[in-house]
């Protein structure tokens, strides 16, 4: 396969993945800003929003005050933000134009009507009342996209790279989610479990589709040992760091053997799924969550760079 | 679809009993279904300086073009034949020479061309071929016969039209296959496949390594690009994909460099190797002439063979058939006047208002003057343009387009069109039973080029 043809399909995918990870950190921030509060915890939730996106500084610089509108409109419609929805789509859309005759007539269809479909929706007509709307929409779209990746495309490399994109992308914005949660709105760890923060771990939860599955998983209230044990450790749970390492190093591993060569990324992959394998809440809790998390986005970006040199993406 | 005397011709019979008793809203559903269609595939056209559409539908009409087994025998003879001299012609050329010492065509019309390249001059291409993918555009003069309005040899597009159109229609209208015997055009990309292995240059044990190159994706032809290198299974490569290493045609692999024998390219000449032509070229491969000239790389088409479809080259075609043949033309020319020639330019100067006045480089519709439907100050002003640079411009007839019934929001009316079957020159020479009939859908236009707003129809040739 032709390096830029692996480059844009493993993009491709972590532009999907990353639109409906915006919209899912739209719809949870939304959600509490909505919420009856005393405080400034108002902006403080858009602040985390944004920086949970890894938009704070973009949207600073742009606007500056923290609005619900600025900060709608910065997240959705501004192509002048290389992560909101609209240059995800537009990104996604370029690299599928480019690669058309690597992806199936379903899978190109599904992104380009979802491109069409957004580009003719006008910012101001997004209304406080819409909002929910149309984050579904672009949910169910990144949804259906992967449907139809899932469904109809080859199991080689083509196939390989994608599932590769998909999960780096979910491990970084799940770790993310996670660690702006926790460092921002809990600087003093001896709040964690007080129970005051206990809907800040519930929100946490919805922005990754988990607070019901929790439910099913532990038998039990909402406990933040819990929640961070589910989000980075469990298996089952879908958006998981560990559930994407399997997801991962399984990509890798099919990559390897249809290739017939192993490279440093092999390595790297395997090493951290060991450690998701390996480590217990307790204990990352005990030398700490936040450097745990930035350890792991550390090594998810190698990861990303060693994938990239061995198959000579950027030659 | 009437011949002369209005009687419906008999390749139209079938379809046109079954049009007749077609309701005008079916019809207006199904043509808009078809849109629906194409939209969703994407299958667009992006035309150039035109910033809002920058990427539109070619406007497709549902009713097809048919063409009756035994015309269609004809036209293929007269296209092999026509073929074969053009590589001839090629050849020719671009070594002895002989057709210019035999005084057949004159010395300066090639020599001085701009399609001409000095730098192909004794390269021997594999299998001494060409142009392998040539689009002729014929138009029917009469009833019984039909001429050649133009020559495309170097990359002619359309293809991928002519094979979705098809799909669109089967899919509208399973019925009308069952009642006409349509050829199938679908294997037009198999088809170029065994073309393009045909004139790997390497030893033909070893598979060879086909990409097709293209421009990138903001190319008005992308789409096709893209079809084409999809339904062939075969890599379609941007300039960055490629690099000439160690004497050889490498394109960049996620398993490292990987030598490419063959190569498709839908860039044009001048483009294609910016240490020989245009040094600014960003969408070429530097050295990959050298790679090509030493026997290493099939280049499809070859370059310089935009020469055999110069305009001004075109009125000395049935000399050129003659010459390499030794046949007259079995497919005739459109009666055209080159205004180099004194006797042509007096012509063509004092019948502007009737005929239809080309840039002899010109393509895509562009810099052209159609007499009949212009005013007295846009005749005067070409006619001024025509004085200062005769050699610049030939003359046709404007008659020369035949109509054909086509689906318009008031319902049905003639529409002029042209037909472009496609070609392909390896081992041998492929012709699929078929091709892209373009048509112009404003009434009493002759223009059917789809950057001028024209459209196309599904091209069917009969069974016998």
């Amino acid at each position: 396969m032709l390096s830029r043809t692996a480059n844009d399909l493993y993009w491709l995918s972590r532009y999907v993945e990353r639109a409906e990870n915006m919209a899912r950190l739209l719809e949870v921030g939304y959600r509490i800003v909505l919420l009856p509060r005393q405080d400034e915890g108002f902006h403080e939730e858009w602040r985390s929003t944004l920086e949970s996106a890894g938009c704070l500084d973009g949207y600073t610089q742009r606007h500056g005050e923290l609005n619900s509108r600025n900060v709608i409109h910065y997240m959705l419609f501004d192509v002048g933000n290389p992560s909101s929805i609209a240059s995800c789509l537009a990104s996604a859309r370029r690299s599928a134009r480019a690669q058309r005759t690597a992806l199936t007539r379903e899978m190109w269809q599904s992104l380009n009507g979802s491109w069409l479909e957004f580009s003719a929706i006008k910012p101001a007509s997004v209304t406080s009342n819409s909002l929910p709307e149309l984050l579904d929409w672009v949910r169910s779209r990144s949804a259906l996209y992967r449907g139809a990746m899932l469904n109809t495309i080859l199991r080689n490399d083509t196939f390989y790279f994608s599932q590769v994109g998909t999960f780096i992308e979910r491990a970084d914005s799940s770790a993310r989610i996670l660690d702006v949660k926790y460092y921002h709105l809990l600087p003093s760890s001896d709040l964690v479990g007080s129970g005051k923060d206990n809907y800040q771990w519930v929100a946490l939860l919805r922005s990754v589709s988990a607070h019901r599955s929790y439910r099913w998983v532990f038998k039990d209230e909402y406990r933040p040992l819990k929640i961070a044990e589910f989000m980075i450790l469990n298996r089952q749970m879908p958006r998981s760091l560990r559930s994407c390492y399997d997801e991962i190093t399984l990509a890798l591993r099919d990559l390897g053997i249809f290739y017939g060569a192993r490279n440093d990324c092999h390595a790297t992959a395997e090493s951290t799924r060991d450690l998701l394998l390996e480590s217990l809440i307790e204990s990352i809790f005990q030398s700490g969550l936040h450097e745990f998390i930035q350890d792991f986005i550390a090594r998810n970006n190698k990861l990303g760079n060693e994938i990239s040199s061995a198959y000579h993406f950027s030659d | 679809m009437t011949g002369g005397g209005g009687e419906i011709r008999a390749p139209y019979r079938a379809f046109a009993e079954w049009l007749g008793v077609q309701h005008m809203e079916t019809l207006r559903q199904k043509a808009a279904e078809a849109e629906v269609l194409f939209r969703r595939s994407g299958i667009t056209f992006a035309v150039y300086g035109d910033e809002e559409a920058a990427e539109r539908l070619i406007p497709f009409d549902i009713l097809p073009r048919i063409i009756s087994s035994a015309e269609w025998s004809k036209l293929e003879q007269g296209i092999e034949q026509r073929v074969r001299a053009l590589n001839a012609f090629l050849y020719d050329i671009y070594h002895r020479q002989e057709i210019l010492k035999a005084g057949k065509v004159p010395v300066d019309l090639v020599i001085q061309n701009s399609a001409f390249l000095p730098e192909m001059i004794g390269v021997d291409p594999p299998r001494s071929i060409y142009s392998h993918i040539i689009g002729i555009d014929i138009v029917r003069t009469n009833e019984n016969d039909f001429a050649v309005l133009e020559d495309n040899t170097r990359t002619p597009s359309g293809v991928s039209y002519m094979i979705e159109n098809r799909e669109t229609m089967m899919h509208l209208f399973p019925d009308l296959f069952s009642r006409n015997r349509v050829r199938p055009v679908e294997n037009y990309p198999d088809a170029l496949l065994k073309t393009l292995e045909s004139v790997s240059p390497r030893n033909l044990d070893a598979e060879p390594n086909i990409a097709l190159l293209t421009p990138g994706i903001f190319n008005s032809a992308y789409f096709e690009h893209s079809f084409l290198a999809d339904q062939m299974g075969i890599d379609l490569v941007e300039s960055c994909d490629l690099a000439v290493i160690d004497g050889f045609l490498r394109m960049k692999t996620t398993e490292g460099l990987k030598r490419v024998d063959v190569l498709y390219r839908r860039v044009d000449d001048l483009f294609l190797d910016p240490l020989v032509f245009d040094p600014t070229s960003l969408i070429g491969v530097p050295g990959i002439f050298d790679v090509f000239r030493s026997g290493r790389l099939a280049i499809v088409n070859a370059p310089g063979s935009g020469i055999a479809d110069d305009k001004a080259i075109y009125s000395y075609i049935p000399e050129i058939i003659k010459f390499y043949t030794g046949k007259e033309p079995i497919l005739a020319n459109v009666e055209t006047y080159n205004c180099r020639d004194p006797e042509g330019l007096k012509y063509v100067l004092s019948h502007l208002p009737d005929l239809v006045v080309k840039e002899v480089h010109g393509s895509g519709g562009y810099g052209m003057l159609i007499g009949p439907r212009s005013t007295t100050d846009e005749i005067e002003a070409f006619r001024a343009k025509i004085i200062a640079d005769p050699n610049n411009y030939i003359a046709q007839p404007t008659l020369s387009l035949s109509t054909c019934p086509t689906f318009i929001n008031a319902g049905i009316g003639p529409r002029h069109l042209d037909l472009r079957p496609f070609v392909l020159v390896g081992d041998q020479v492929r012709l699929m039973p078929g091709g892209l009939t373009r048509v112009a859908l404003k009434k009493g236009s002759l223009v059917v080029n789809s950057s001028q707003g024209g459209g196309t129809k599904d091209t069917w040739v009969l069974q016998e």
